[in-house]
């Protein structure tokens, strides 16, 4: 096991300095420095400026400074565009938002898509169990940037239309009271929580109709007992590899969510770096969300080779 | 042995001689069953004809800014068959039915090109891997698991922005990350396929290894290939729309339905629904399709779930 992880760790780390030296090369490829204006600054401005950035060092200079602040003291250097603050600020005040309406998405789409998928597995060929499946089904081809603009729609427009006011507010994060949570939530939750209730429906299913299981139940255990003390933990390996991907998954579209209701999370200020050129924040943040997805990666794999005895390390 | 009713058996075949039925004519006949596959391949036939010949019955080009309506377009562009604006006006005046051609248009092709891209790619990486073994197998494929551990959205739009927002840019970036699932899936297959009788023949009358992959692997991956090319199809055009929905994919005057659904969502107080609701029925309608024309393939070629 801990020979395992220290594996799993050996491949994660270059991961990351890769993920860093890449994006550090893009960004020298790019055309154009950050400060090239339709007025040129004055030569000695520009000197003290470059000198300020560091971009007058040479090239393989620069990037050893950059990985090293990156690795060593999690310092992504100053912005491009807000001149007064580092990138380390936007993503702190960023980052708090999308980690709180991020994690309740992560927690909707894993309970109410296991609940969804183990209440399908045992009522099999019922009426609940076709809802759940029509549910999955609609709910994959809605993702987070086709339910944002349906959900405000439904919950903003159309209320305050016909119903006098709107019921949730269209945007806008207010120090993340609940009512401008759950728009953003749903959004990001939806599609993965369609995913997730496939998944443990079927391999629900298949656990189900497995001998041990025939065995418990011929030994007269009371169904309650039998799902959760046997059934569940192996129909929930299949389940725990996806929620990684449904993690990373999230990340992204948190991007979508704070563009749609200007949440002010980390994504909004990636999007907006992105059309301002200010690429130190879009590497920053690009960093950070590649060291999130890879840590994930490392914990639902270790999480893995813990839960399941037949994985060889 | 043989009795009197099995010999008349015989006696009845028909002198002709029996014709044998390929894998492919196997594979169809099962596609041919699912109604849900049948009706995505009609739908998503209707689909490319609306992209491509939608815009003769369109009344305006989709870059025509009607001045008159600019700003105007909540009241005086609704939807209506007289005017010409079928589906209505967006808010600079331009018409919504020739727009959503175009968009549809677009979406289809990147969904295309950048799973061509992805099959091309990954087939050979695939192939090339599973055939060859040992530690090249290995390098290549933890280069893989590498790859796919990184958050590509982000790096795509990391080298849209320095790159400049162009299709090609598009094209290349998605082909370039969707590869990687396609070379598993590829190299998994060869790996059943290389001690087969027919590549130790082509080894031992000494062909050369890359005309092996080649002549003897890559066709035989063709069937598994096309399923996961057209399940692949659906996930680049979510793709694409997502980040031209961000506004930084395909840039003006060029269209797609993620930038579609985009405006739509932004002009959604203004009255104006048509402009989100349009793009966003054939958005959807094309992604059902593929999803179950995929699925349909899937159960019709590949032998694993049979």
């Amino acid at each position: 096991m801990f020979a395992y992880i220290v594996r799993r760790l050996a491949i994660a780390v270059p991961t990351l300095l890769i993920l860093v030296v890449f994006s550090f090369v893009l960004m020298f490829a790019a055309p154009g420095g950050p400060f090239d204006s339709e007025r040129p600054l004055p030569p000695e401005v520009m000197a003290n400026v470059l000198e300020r950035y560091g971009l007058d060092q040479p090239y393989w200079k620069q990037m050893f400074d950059y990985v090293k602040n990156v690795v060593l003291y999690f310092d992504f250097g100053p912005s491009f565009q807000y001149r007064d603050r580092t990138v380390n600020d936007v993503i702190a005040q960023g980052f708090p938002v999308t980690l709180t309406y991020g994690a309740w998405s992560a927690l909707v789409a894993v309970v109410v898509g296991v609940s969804l998928g183990v209440a399908a597995a045992l009522r099999q060929n019922t009426w609940l169990d076709y809802l759940a499946v029509g549910i999955t089904i609609g709910a994959q081809a809605l993702p987070n940037f086709v339910m944002a603009p349906l959900l405000v729609l439904f919950f903003t427009l159309m209320p305050a239309l016909y119903f006098g006011g709107p019921w949730l507010p269209g945007g806008g994060w207010n120090g993340g009271q609940w009512d401008h949570v759950i728009m953003p939530v749903i959004a990001l939750s939806t599609s993965y929580m369609a995913s997730i209730a496939r998944i443990t429906r079927s391999s629900m299913l298949e656990t189900l109709n497995s001998n041990f299981i025939r065995t418990a139940r011929a030994k007269g255990l009371p169904m309650r007992r039998v799902v959760w003390r046997h059934a569940m933990k192996p129909a929930m390996l299949p389940v725990i590899s996806y929620v990684g991907v449904a993690v990373v998954g999230m990340i992204t579209g948190s991007v979508v969510v704070d563009v749609a209701f200007s949440t002010g999370g980390i994504g909004q200020f990636f999007v907006n770096s992105a059309f301002n050129r200010d690429y130190a924040v879009i590497m920053g943040i690009t960093v950070l969300v590649g060291a999130l997805t890879i840590l994930f990666n490392l914990v639902v794999d270790i999480l893995y080779a813990w839960l399941d005895p037949k994985i060889r390390y | 042995m043989f009795g009197a009713r099995q010999v008349d058996v015989l006696a009845e075949l028909p002198d002709a001689p029996v014709k044998g039925r390929s894998l492919w004519q196997d594979a169809r006949a099962r596609f041919l069953r699912n109604k849900a596959a049948v009706l995505g391949l009609i739908t998503l036939i209707l689909m490319t004809v609306f992209a491509v010949f939608g815009g003769l019955i369109a009344q305006y080009e989709p870059d025509f800014v009607d001045f008159s309506l600019m700003g105007a377009n909540a009241y005086r562009g609704v939807p209506s068959i007289e005017t010409g604006h079928y589906f209505g006006v967006d808010q600079d005046g331009r018409d919504l039915y020739a727009r959503v051609v175009q968009g549809t248009g677009i979406s289809l092709l990147v969904g295309v090109v950048g799973s061509f891209v992805a099959v091309f790619i990954g087939t050979l990486y695939g192939a090339v891997s599973g055939y060859v073994g040992g530690r090249v197998d290995n390098i290549m494929m933890r280069t893989v698991d590498i790859l796919l551990s990184i958050p590509f959205m982000f790096v795509l739009i990391l080298m849209l922005v320095i790159f400049g927002q162009s299709l090609l840019m598009l094209f290349i970036g998605i082909g370039l990350i969707s590869w990687l699932n396609m070379a598993r899936i590829a190299r998994g297959q060869t790996l059943t396929i290389k001690n087969k009788e027919f590549v130790e023949a082509a080894v031992a009358s000494g062909v050369p290894t890359f005309t092996i992959i080649l002549r003897h692997i890559v066709p035989n991956l063709a069937g598994i290939v096309i399923v996961y090319a057209t399940l692949l199809i659906p996930e680049i055009i979510l793709f694409e729309s997502f980040v031209s929905y961000l506004g930084l994919g395909v840039q003006e005057p060029n269209t797609s339905l993620g930038a579609l659904i985009n405006l739509g969502a932004r002009q959604m107080n203004n009255g104006t629904l048509w402009m989100l609701l349009f793009p966003l029925a054939f958005f959807l309608i094309t992604l059902f399709a593929f999803f179950f024309v995929g699925d349909g393939l899937r159960d019709a070629l590949d032998p694993k779930d049979r």
